[in-house]
């Protein structure tokens, strides 16, 4: 069999996604950036390096925890959690910006600069630049910063710019737009840290190199508690980092079975959701080819869900191919059903998710009770609901006002 | 022989430089948009560059944001572009005309179609900035096969090594982006430019146009001495963003083209 885990080729693709789809003067960027993020791969001392910050720095590795009481409310397969939410600046976010911003610092990069939705990718780049004393500049749109304050105050506490984007709808594809107009703008001393594993090769490859770390971990953990593999995977998708991380270690173990959780927000047929392959079609933005919420001319359509971390109209190229191909299956959870999940997580399990992660956990609720008790399910829980107090409020008090009419 | 190449061949021979002017296709809407279209040439615009509107413009600056943002909220799309660019060939079939944009709207249209349709519009030549010559299969390899040209943008940061690449598959002119950033930002100085254009002779015989951030008659000018060609947009763009009026934003276009037309043509006298 040959290995589904060698992607991308050396295009960039995985089959017909991904790619360099981007501006001129961009490209000898991207090449050089692949070529030292190569050289870094090949170097003992770039790993020593990268695991000593993940242990001591993140925290890693991150428990894989029994979720004892979930798994009793659901009454089937056997929940664990992959305890992301533990890590430094409470998300997957920064294993990718530790790996990042090593690279950076190798190629004598003094500026970083990167977009951030919910804020937590913005938080984990301001952390890293602050650890090595680089300049730091967050693109983020005005309606993020709005439903997100709390995230800008820690970004501006750690030293960071941060940019407010008007453009669009100022969300997390416009701030993408703004940094990449920064980085074209600045191409010498500027080192664009993108946070998931979407953008043009290598970033989509590199990232999920960073986060694979998660699913390497996942392995050894079961196995040394189970004696086994898992039998399924369950993970959110708004670029796909986090899934990417769990997934890719397993991909070619066929008796796993690995579930994508996209972001329905108020329901596909309603149009406002977040769901790139459930509910886009295949083309190009943001330097890869890969399924997108576009119009019938090709315009992009805004994404919409409670999770600023999932509102993103595109994903990443290789969940793109695993979708294409089959091995991976996609679905999707509406804001309602990831709120009804994140307060089941908080109740019984003492744990507050992060709205992203509620996607997943919601899905494993739908299929956890119609599996057997012998059926081990591993969900990783991204991050922490701290930065979702106020979504959360304001739902709440909408659906209160709402039962209060009714 | 096509118009691009017809029409630069004709400037040499009257030893002076192209005024490339870009207008984004739907701006302010699309009657007063092909308006200006018309207009154009008779302002003294020697090729068109016609934006293709497109909802996330990541290497646009904010003025072509802007009218990328004004055409779309009329409806504009890439069948009405290919629509105006048939209706200014019946009354002008001599000015070459260029169609500059990101790809995915014309991936969405479906490659072929797109081709054809162009092609029988009177479409001469595309730029489509987020398509580098490492995906010539999707779009420039089967335009060239119909007979369109493929303008590659080169900029500063294109080194001699990749210079060949870039140039490879290029065909009516080469278009340098004299500063690396976004469209309306900044300005190359003009030994700078004089250094790339000498640079990109070295490597090709096709006309060179110098864009981004030339905004006056002067600074035109100045560029006109240089290159094969001077490509004003986001100043153009400008005109219609400060005119609500649409005859206004018609006159003002225009009267800033024939300004900067003036000053191209004096350049070398």
């Amino acid at each position: 069999m040959t290995s589904l885990r060698n992607g991308p080729d050396a295009n960039g693709l995985f089959g017909t996604f991904g790619g360099q789809y981007v501006a001129e003067t961009l490209m000898p960027l991207i090449h050089e950036l692949a070529a030292e993020y190569g050289k870094a791969g090949n170097d003992p001392e770039f790993h020593e390096e990268l695991a000593y910050f993940q242990r001591d720095y993140i925290g890693r590795p991150s428990p894989l925890y029994f979720a004892e009481r979930l798994t009793e409310h659901c009454g089937g397969a056997k929940i664990y959690l992959k305890r992301e939410e533990l890590n430094h600046t409470g998300a997957h976010k920064v294993n990718n910006c530790i790996g990042q911003i090593l690279l950076a610092r190798r190629m004598g990069k003094r500026r970083i600069i990167a977009e951030t939705g919910a804020g937590m990718h913005g938080v984990a780049t301001a952390t890293v630049a602050a650890r090595f004393g680089l300049q730091c500049v967050i693109y983020m749109g005005t309606t993020d910063i709005d439903r997100q304050q709390a995230n800008v105050f820690r970004m501006k506490l750690l030293g960071a710019e941060v940019v407010p984007v008007t453009s669009g709808t100022g969300t997390l594809k416009d701030a993408m737009n703004e940094a990449l107009r920064d980085w074209v703008t600045n191409v010498d001393s500027t080192f664009y840290l993108i946070g998931t594993v979407a953008g043009p090769h290598p970033y989509p490859a590199m990232v999920r190199d960073f986060q694979a770390v998660i699913g390497k971990e996942t392995r050894e953990q079961l196995v040394e508690k189970e004696g086994r593999l898992p039998d399924s995977l369950v993970a959110c998708i708004g670029g796909g980092s986090n899934a990417m991380g769990l997934f890719h270690p397993f991909l070619d173990d066929k008796s796993v079975r690995i579930v994508g959780v996209e972001a329905a927000g108020h329901g596909i047929g309603t149009g406002k959701h977040a769901a790139s392959l459930n509910g886009g079609m295949p083309g190009v933005l943001h330097g890869n080819r890969t399924f997108l919420l576009q119009d019938d001319d090709g315009q992009i359509i805004d994404a919409h869900s409670a999770s600023a971390g999932l509102d993103y109209p595109g994903i990443g190229p290789e969940h793109a191919w695993l979708h294409d191909i089959g091995r991976v299956e996609y679905t999707s959870i509406t804001d309602d059903e990831a709120l009804d999940a994140f307060h089941t997580c908080c109740r019984l399990e003492g744990i507050i998710p992060a709205l992203e992660s509620a996607h997943a956990l919601a899905e494993v609720f739908k299929r956890a009770p119609t599996l057997s008790r012998e059926h081990l399910m591993v969900v990783n829980l991204s991050g922490r609901g701290d930065k979702d107090m106020q979504t959360v409020m304001h739902h709440m008090a909408a659906t209160a006002e709402k039962e209060n009419e009714a | 022989m096509n118009r691009l190449h017809t029409r630069f061949a004709e400037l040499k021979r009257q030893n002076r430089a192209a005024l490339v002017a870009f207008v984004t296709a739907g701006d302010p809407d699309y009657d007063a948009s092909l308006a200006i279209l018309r207009g154009l040439p008779k302002a003294g615009a020697d090729v068109i560059e016609l934006g293709m509107p497109f909802t996330d413009p990541m290497a646009d600056g904010p003025s072509i944001q802007l009218a990328n943002v004004r055409a779309l909220a009329n409806s504009q799309n890439l069948a009405a572009t290919l629509r105006m660019v048939r209706e200014f060939r019946e009354e002008d079939s001599d000015t070459p005309l260029v169609l500059m944009g990101y790809f995915n709207p014309i991936h969405r249209y479906d490659v072929p179609r797109f081709i054809a349709e162009a092609r029988e519009a009177g479409v001469d030549g595309l730029i489509v900035v987020d398509l580098p010559p490492e995906h010539d299969s999707d779009l420039c390899d089967p335009a060239r096969a119909a007979g369109i040209d493929f303008i590659r943008l080169t900029t500063p940061t294109t080194d001699d090594r990749r210079l060949p690449t870039v140039l490879g598959g290029s065909s009516g002119f080469v278009y340098y982006v004299s500063v690396a950033g976004v469209t309306g930002a900044g300005a190359a100085t003009l030994e700078h430019v004089e250094q790339a254009v000498a640079r990109l002779r070295r490597h090709t015989e096709l006309p060179v146009c110098v864009g981004f951030g030339i905004r006056t008659p002067e600074h035109a000018a100045s560029i006109a001495r240089l290159a094969d060609g001077v490509v004003v947009g986001s100043a153009l763009v400008d005109r219609i963003a400060a005119n609500g009026d649409r005859a206004l934003a018609i006159d003002a276009v225009l009267d800033l083209c024939a300004q900067l037309a003036e000053g191209v043509r004096g350049a070398r006298h």
